[in-house]
């Protein structure tokens, strides 16, 4: 995070990553608070910025509020670096500011994300920025937000167990696979935005920063490194993250998340790393999928 | 002035005075009774005495503290003292009732849906009586006032004058209680059942129990009565 | 006995009009006090008073806490008076809708507060449902239902066990059984009867219904223009009111 301004504006016209300093401040102001009290939703005063609501209006400004000119930028949507909205927020930072990029989770100082935690591990001084798209938890169960601060502040967090009985009690168990509430440093409930159940063990204890921007809502939260994040469940219905009975097709891997892809109109169907610089590091290293195997056996 | 009385008594009338003030019909005054005074002991049955209108269920509906009088009070018999049932607090009389004072009403008035053996269990359940015990108890009473055991599982809403009259001791007489209220028991009965009451109340005076009863069947008071207060219109009492 | 509940020279003002003025009374555990009155009479406004809903412009409500004892509910902290209404109270709303969480199961609606004071075992909070759907006479196959697909009478009973699975001391009731059939009603009249006696829950039921309080309470406040005129022995205010207004409402039943 640098607070210097830059000495050259890389596109006319526009400040250093788009936002004026008053407004960087003024986010910068509540990150902090942010990261001061894990996991509570910190107001702030959103702004406009050049992309729909929904595509990440949040994070972008997070991003922008703290990205500094020696900071190297990795932005993923649903854990590809070459998807269309990934792609334009990169080149947007990369116009905005001029810093470096780049799709290799390791050489990332800075990484924007949608939905996916990156598969290789993080390492302090790195930040991630999650948008998100609904911050509130409890919003299912109560519309009022009045009253839903009101339950934040005195830790009252029964309905987010009924949630949890609702999924058992149709599904057998516990069946909410994205969003999957966790409770931060012991005290608040949080959404960990729309990453997969998969991921969330990750975020605990994580090395890195983790901050979360919520646009249209206006809110922004945090954990800092090193903070407790637990998923909740019941005692006899433990939380569980998604296994796959096969291999990524491209490289292998059964530790990563996959996503299905159908190759075919009769039925054919593959399974891939959703996490593409993942999959390109352990083909690289010599990996193969089970397909490429099968033909060159 | 604080009257004395030995540890016989069990029910004890002070200067009791009640009338009615109907505020719909212009606050009309309508004076019942008049500084009514009496004792009565372990084993008496008191039968109330007067014509009709003279206040004897007025009376009886003071000592059970179903009306509230405007002067004077009503002592029952309770945990060993003498307890003013006039005054008391809304759950002391309860308590009294509950486990000192029984009273049959002229009319059956209970929880609708409820089965006939299971209103004739209830009170001696809120005593503490164990189920089995209480069942038992309550079947042999029902038994001997002849309701026939396939009524027993349904409510008494739809049963007989009489029936309903004989569910109504039942359920009063099933527990012992110290002191007895009964208004007209015998009113809708007929002479098997009449004969059976009277030997259920000549049985309790028999246990101790202090009884104020109303009958008007003659036969039935002189079978039953140990003496006879007689209740007088009030205009004439005071006159 | 200690005293439950001590209610003292509780008034609650809406500017110039006022809800209900210079209430007192003593609740003792096990005692059903029913209150009556009609329309606007102030009888709601004094039960969300006492129920913690409404805080009141003058007067005290205090209640005999597990641990402190008789404690003004307002002199409490907020978290400490949430948690009590939500586990040694239990507030029964005359529509079901204000009760009950809709848009999830039955099990669930009786499962939250268990769940609010710390129960995470599934397979407990479920037998626990179940136990309770049985008492208030609902089929434990209807568990995983939406209460919405539960009839009128059902949906209250759903309510009731909602609010006893914590076994709170103290049930306040806002017209139980208004907008029901009266067979339904006269079941639920039992249902509430029975559960309170056997479990010796304390209640303040409001009502303008005198046969539903004839059944259910042990004593009556009766309400007008915000002021308690009459109050004693249930039977007693209704056989022999003394107060003019109390006269006109025992004399307004219909006869059956």
């Amino acid at each position: 995070m640098s607070t210097q301004l830059p000495t050259q504006i890389p596109t006319g016209g526009y400040n250093f990553a788009y936002l004026d300093e008053q407004t960087k401040r003024m986010i910068r102001r509540a990150i902090l608070k942010a990261v001061a009290i894990p996991g509570y939703q910190v107001p702030f005063g959103s702004r406009e910025m050049p992309l729909p609501y929904g595509w990440g209006t949040g994070g972008i400004q997070v991003t922008a509020a703290i990205i500094g000119p020696e900071d190297t930028l990795k932005v993923i949507d649903q854990g590809a670096d070459d998807t269309t909205n990934a792609v334009n927020i990169r080149s947007f930072f990369q116009k905005t500011t001029g810093v470096a990029t780049t799709e290799k989770t390791r050489e990332a100082s800075l990484i924007q994300t949608r939905h996916r935690i990156p598969e290789t591990a993080l390492s302090e001084g790195q930040i991630m920025v999650y948008q998100v798209p609904i911050p509130e938890p409890l919003r299912w169960l109560e519309p009022r937000e009045g009253e839903t601060r009101k339950m934040h502040g005195l830790a009252e967090y029964g309905v987010m167990q009924v949630k949890l009985y609702e999924d058992i009690a149709h599904y057998g168990h516990i069946s909410t696979a994205y969003d999957y509430p966790v409770r931060v440093n012991g005290r608040y409930i949080m959404s960990p935005s729309p990453i997969p159940k998969f991921d969330n063990p990750k975020m605990d204890n994580s090395p890195a920063l983790q901050l979360f921007g919520a646009g249209r809502e206006k809110r922004i939260y945090a954990i800092p490194p090193y903070t407790s994040v637990k998923s909740l469940d019941f005692e006899d219905h433990p939380f569980e993250i998604e296994t796959w009975d096969g291999a990524c097709a491209i490289c292998g891997a059964t530790d990563s998340y996959l996503d299905e892809i159908v190759t075919d109109d009769t039925g054919g169907r593959i399974f891939v790393c959703s996490d593409t610089d993942y999959c390109g590091e352990r083909v690289e290293a010599g990996h193969k999928g089970a397909d490429d195997e099968e033909k060159a056996a | 002035m604080t009257m004395t009385y030995d540890d016989t008594v069990m029910i004890a009338v002070e200067a009791l005075t009640k009338s009615f003030t109907l505020h719909l019909q212009g606050a009309t005054h309508i004076p019942v009774l008049g500084r009514m005074d009496f004792a009565l002991s372990a084993g008496e049955c008191a039968v109330l005495d007067g014509p009709s209108g003279a206040g004897k269920s007025t009376l009886m509906r003071c000592i059970y503290a179903n009306y509230l009088p405007q002067q004077g009070r009503v002592l029952i018999r309770h945990d060993g003292a003498l307890a003013d049932i006039t005054h008391a607090e809304p759950r002391t009389i309860l308590d009294i009732r509950r486990r000192s004072l029984g009273y049959v009403s002229q009319f059956l008035r209970v929880i609708p849906r409820i089965p006939t053996l299971q209103l004739v269990m209830e009170p001696l359940l809120t005593l503490g009586v164990a189920e089995e015990e209480a069942r038992t108890r309550a079947a042999t009473l029902l038994a001997r006032l002849r309701i026939p055991e396939r009524m027993w599982h349904l409510p008494p809403g739809t049963f007989s004058g009489g029936e309903q009259q004989r569910v109504n001791i039942a359920r009063v007489l099933v527990v012992d209680y110290p002191v007895l209220l009964l208004d007209e028991p015998t009113a809708s009965l007929d002479a098997d059942n009449r004969q059976t009451v009277v030997e259920l109340v000549t049985e309790a005076c028999a246990r101790g129990a202090a009884i104020v009863g109303i009958f008007h069947d003659a036969l039935v008071r002189d079978a039953v009565a140990t003496r006879v207060i007689s209740v007088t219109p009030h205009d004439r009492a005071a006159a | 006995m200690n005293k439950l509940l001590q209610v003292h020279d509780l008034t609650k003002t809406y500017g110039a009009r006022t809800g209900c003025a210079n209430v007192s009374f003593d609740l003792y555990p096990g005692e059903v006090l029913g209150i009556v009155g009609e329309s606007g009479s102030g009888k709601t406004t004094l039960l969300r008073c006492l129920s913690a809903q409404l805080e009141p412009s003058a007067g005290t409500v205090a209640y005999d806490m597990r641990v402190k004892g008789l404690t003004d509910i307002w002199s409490l902290s907020e978290p400490e008076r949430r948690m009590l209404t939500r586990t040694d109270w239990g507030i029964v709303h005359q529509n079901a809708r204000d009760g009950l969480r809709m848009e999830v199961s039955a099990g669930a609606n009786v499962g939250e507060r268990l769940m609010a004071v710390g129960a995470r075992h599934y397979g407990n909070i479920r037998t626990e449902a179940e136990d309770w759907l049985t008492k208030v006479e609902i089929d434990t196959g209807r568990i995983d239902d939406l209460p919405a697909s539960f009839s009128g009478g059902m949906q209250q009973r759903l309510q009731i066990a909602r609010n006893l699975v914590t076994q709170p001391r103290l049930v306040f009731m806002d017209e139980p059984t208004s907008g029901l059939d009266v067979s339904v009603q006269a079941r639920l009249l039992d249902l509430i009867r029975t559960l309170v006696s056997r479990l010796g829950i304390a209640c303040v039921i409001v009502t303008h219904d005198l046969g539903v309080v004839r059944l259910l309470a042990h004593r009556l406040m009766v309400m007008r223009r915000g002021q308690v005129v009459e109050q004693g022995l249930t039977d007693q205010v209704l056989d022999d009111p003394q107060h003019a207004y109390t006269q006109l409402l025992v004399s307004s039943i219909l006869p059956v």
